[in-house]
């Protein structure tokens, strides 16, 4: 059995390069999916949180996890799906966010769900192109559960929100 | 009946009205009535079935003998499954779809809020993530409850007719038994009688506001809780079992 050379922040380095399969523009560090890193007898235990309980991208997360290891000699992995604490999308920084506007995804605003959401109150939402406030919502679900579809009526592009949560 | 096998029927009762409702949803993958109903409906359909596969997850590791998440969903049958009457209705309109929708987004949306302070630390952290998913499930369903019974007077009527046939299988989903008994008594658990005033103050809410009425005098059918079930469910299973009755352990 191989021994692990690599040190725990190396380890998180790699990791970190590895981008999201829907949003290929932010890593799954910066998403805070990749949660915790050790290891335990020659073992190396990755945690990892899904962002929507159904996120159909978890399994190709997982994959790549495993072939960034491979890649640098390592076989002894062990993927750990933790539910606890929930995933949010607070965990996303501000960096992140910017990426995300660039990419055309009009990022989170600040404050997680909540009771008032059932009121189906509509947030201001900027348009990530021409960054005007007059916005509309078309759907409350977008091209994946973790986005809703809106319409900017200044420049008529429609574009994705990601949904707080 | 011991704590553990109590438990096992309980996160067997909650993913079973997940995955049935969920794969009901999926049905209407390619067939929404409008390309963003068909994303919205689909992608519903796929958090209640992730939900679903966590908490089976769950189960067959308190069951610890030797069946995964996926033995749970596809080999049991029709009288092992313990989904609500409610989710295993078929589809039919779009009214149909939605009111059925609306009922059991509302049950799920207080039943998972008070489950959050399960003592159970599975059941907590399950249910507080699936909450915030479930709050976006509620608020979809609620503005077409909104839409089509304020919509034509032809929506309206379809809208009440779906009522009118649905309403009596809602009794059943807040059934209780030894089961919840036992474990409402350790704190896991919770009492549905406070989950079904909160969610008849959300409906009656909702109805009224969109000149909608809710039928009376209605004779409520019982049974999911025993595993006794609508003819509906036999069709569901032989459909989302088939591929994994016909192909075992098959993968992509």
């Amino acid at each position: 059995m191989n021994s692990i050379s690599l040190s725990i922040d190396e380890i998180r380095n790699l990791l970190s390069q590895i981008p999201d399969p829907e949003i290929p523009v932010i890593t799954i560090a910066d998403l805070g999916i990749l949660r915790e890193i050790s290891i335990q007898d020659n073992t190396c235990i990755i945690s990892i949180t899904p962002t929507y309980s159904g996120c159909p991208a978890m399994k190709m997360i997982e994959d790549e996890i495993i072939k960034k290891f491979r890649e640098n000699g390592v076989e002894n992995v062990k993927i750990n799906m933790v539910y606890h604490p929930a995933w949010t999308t607070d965990w996303i920084n501000d960096e992140a966010k910017e990426k995300l506007r660039i990419y055309g995804i009009a990022p989170p605003e600040k404050s997680t769900v909540n009771k008032s959401s059932l009121m189906s109150e509509t947030k201001e939402i900027a348009c990530p192109q021409c960054r005007s406030k007059n916005t509309e919502m078309i759907s409350q679900f977008g091209s994946t559960a973790c986005k809703a579809l809106y319409r900017c009526k200044d420049c008529k592009e429609a574009f994705d929100y990601f949904k707080c949560i | 009946m011991t704590t553990q096998e109590a438990l096992f029927n309980y996160c067997l009762r909650l993913a079973d009205n997940h995955l049935i409702l969920g794969h009901r949803l999926s049905e209407l993958c390619s067939k929404g009535p409008v390309l963003e109903e068909d994303i919205a409906c689909t992608n519903i359909s796929l958090d209640l079935i992730g939900q679903a596969n966590a908490l089976l997850q769950y189960a067959a590791s308190i069951e610890n003998n030797g069946r995964n998440e996926d033995d749970l969903a596809f080999l049991r049958h029709e009288r092992h499954f313990y989904n609500s009457l409610l989710s295993e209705q078929p589809n039919r309109d779009f009214a149909f779809t939605m009111v059925k929708q609306f009922l059991i987004d509302a049950f799920n949306y207080y039943l998972f809020d008070e489950l959050k302070k399960s003592k159970d630390l599975t059941i907590s952290a399950l249910t507080t993530k699936g909450h915030k998913e479930i709050t976006y499930h509620l608020r979809h369903s609620s503005t077409w409850i909104d839409r089509l019974g304020l919509g034509t007077d032809e929506s309206n009527l379809r809208t009440q007719n779906a009522i009118n046939e649905l309403w009596r299988f809602t009794d059943d989903m807040f059934v209780m038994d030894e089961v919840d008994k036992m474990l409402i008594t350790d704190g896991i658990a919770t009492d549905l009688n406070i989950i079904k005033t909160k969610w008849q103050n959300t409906v009656n809410g909702a109805f009224e506001k969109a000149n909608l009425k809710i039928p009376e005098k209605v004779w409520m059918q019982y049974g999911s809780k025993q595993g006794k079930h609508t003819e509906h469910l036999g069709f569901l299973l032989a459909e989302m079992q088939h591929l994994h009755r016909a192909y075992p352990g098959v993968k992509w």
